[in-house]
């Protein structure tokens, strides 16, 4: 079925009978010639590439929940290319190429708003790291703006610009930075997969990798064996239990990330809004809440919900920079699992078990990957190569010092 | 979330600063082969820096109190309940300080 602005109304007129199921719910077969382990929005955007780059249409995404149940439905939608250093440059301005063309390419509305992000700085010598970030975005060919304090002033007239502390001296702004409809990014690339043959298989967790001999051979499952040639670890937060499967040891631990959304209110912030310096950022979503977050909870968790400390500090984060913020109600919290590498770049990478893949490491900011990622994850498993823009993303660069350090803080997991 | 510092009591846990697993106890020998061709580190220094289990469920990490009594800390918890079950002075620790 496609979907169509005609189809809506058409559907309105006869009462809204003819949808059907979005995608198949198959039993999983004997046999995969890859199997990926994860039904989030970087396992189902790396089936839909296998599928339609490379042609690979026996696959299956095994989920142990259903699809869009993990941090794809938890994260605050954020989408940017607004990185610096080489290796994820390339990759998010990839990324971001992949986004624009995502609606027509999946058929399905994900609600990209090209909003713009503005990132708030508040001394002259953030001023220069953020011109010589903006320089480095538009060598990469993606878009930044400087606003100095009257120019900010104007798209943002409600910050405190004379806080004692940090006084805001203006911000960079990336134009095609926005927001996206998270579910309906997981939503789409699902029933686009779906739609090219891909199974997805639901309430269906991995309890062992086979490996025998150095290769790949399959993974046990809640609902029984499937035999694979190429296995794919795309788990997140989780990455570390299911590489342990294959007595593997990751450079990653898993943090908490809070994230608070308010009730609903009228049309008041347009931007995506970052302050760096108090560990906070906001948008507003289409249905007019206030979605905003901050810093980890800064000590390794899979609890999926945080702890009051970080949440009274985001709210203080939040006062100081928009004071009018206080009127408005906090609706509901929550937390999300976090895959902290120590230098805060991800891998896209095989390990040295023949077949066996990773697609892991994304901190916190795996949202605006998910086209990326697949596109990469799938040209890695069908070609064996690195795609070009995630060449860098190597599992072993910890050890070989090739790290990729954004915000140069240090190979720490937790300092991301 | 409160930590029972042995020194000081139990404590607020915004006086602790967290700082990884207690692999960070387990440093290679001086002696220990630090590369490993071609130009990498060695495995006993990648694990030690880098590699982690990342349980879900009981673990034990390094924690300072950094607003109290500047001890550090090994914590015993649960990563999933985020129950506390154990603090011990890093410095009561056969083998010495982290």
């Amino acid at each position: 079925m496609r979907y169509s602005g005609w189809k809506v109304l058409l559907e309105g007129l006869r009462g809204n009978r003819g949808w059907k199921p979005v995608w198949r719910d198959p039993a999983p077969k004997a046999h995969y010639d890859a199997v990926i382990i994860g039904g989030g929005g970087h396992g189902l955007s790396t089936a839909y590439y296998l599928a339609k780059n490379h042609g690979l249409t026996n696959i299956a995404v095994l989920e142990k929940g259903y699809i869009g149940g993990g941090n794809v439905g938890r994260n605050t939608t954020i989408v940017r290319a607004d990185y610096m250093l080489p290796g994820n440059a390339e990759f998010y301005s990839h990324s971001l190429k992949l986004w624009e063309g995502l609606e027509a390419e999946l058929n399905y509305n994900v609600m990209l708003s090209q909003r713009g992000i503005i990132r708030l700085f508040h001394s002259d010598g953030q001023r220069d790291a953020f011109v010589r970030r903006g320089n480095a975005m538009i060598n990469q060919g993606d878009d930044a703006v400087l606003l100095d304090r009257e120019g900010l002033r104007e798209q943002l007239p409600y910050l405190d610009y004379d806080q004692a502390r940090f006084p805001v001296h203006g911000g960079l702004l990336h134009p095609r930075g926005g927001t996206a409809r998270h579910d309906a990014v997981a939503w789409g690339y699902a029933r686009a997969a779906d739609r090219r043959g891909v199974d997805l298989i639901q309430n269906c967790e991995v309890t062992g990798i086979d490996v025998e001999g150095g290769r790949v051979r399959g993974v046990q499952t809640t609902r029984g064996v499937i035999r694979a040639d190429k296995v794919a670890i795309i788990t997140a937060g989780r990455s570390g239990q299911v590489a342990a499967m294959a007595g593997m040891r990751l450079p990653i631990e898993s943090h908490i990330l809070q994230a608070f959304v308010t009730e609903g209110l009228k049309p008041v912030i347009d931007h995506v809004i970052s302050f760096g310096m108090g560990h906070f950022y906001i948008s507003q979503s289409d249905k007019g809440g206030l979605v905003f977050g901050g810093d980890l909870d800064f000590h390794s968790s899979y609890a999926q919900r945080g702890n009051l400390p970080m949440a009274e500090h985001v709210m203080e984060a939040a006062m100081t920079l928009m004071p009018m913020i206080g009127r408005a109600r906090v609706l509901r919290s929550w937390g999300g699992i976090m895959d902290m590498t120590p230098d805060g770049s991800p891998v896209i990478d095989r390990t040295h078990i023949d077949g066996l893949f990773v697609d892991c490491g994304w901190n916190y900011g795996g949202f605006k990957a998910v086209p990326a990622s697949g596109w990469c994850m799938a040209h890695l498993m069908a070609t064996g190569e690195s795609h070009e823009v995630a060449r860098r993303f190597r599992l072993n660069r910890f050890a070989t010092g090739h790290l990729i350090d954004e915000e140069g803080s240090g190979s720490q997991h937790n300092l991301h | 979330m409160r930590l029972t510092c042995p020194l000081c009591g139990p404590r607020d846990r915004r006086e602790f600063t967290y700082l990884g697993a207690e692999d960070y106890l387990h440093r290679p020998a001086p002696d220990a082969p630090r590369d490993a061709p071609p130009d990498a580190l060695s495995e006993a220094w990648d694990s030690y820096l880098h590699l982690r289990d990342n349980p879900a469920g009981p673990t034990r990490d390094l924690w300072y109190h950094e607003q109290g009594c500047a001890a550090w800390l090994l914590v015993s918890r649960n990563t999933i309940t985020h129950e506390i079950t154990g603090v011990e002075l890093v410095a009561n620790r056969k083998g010495g300080a982290a």
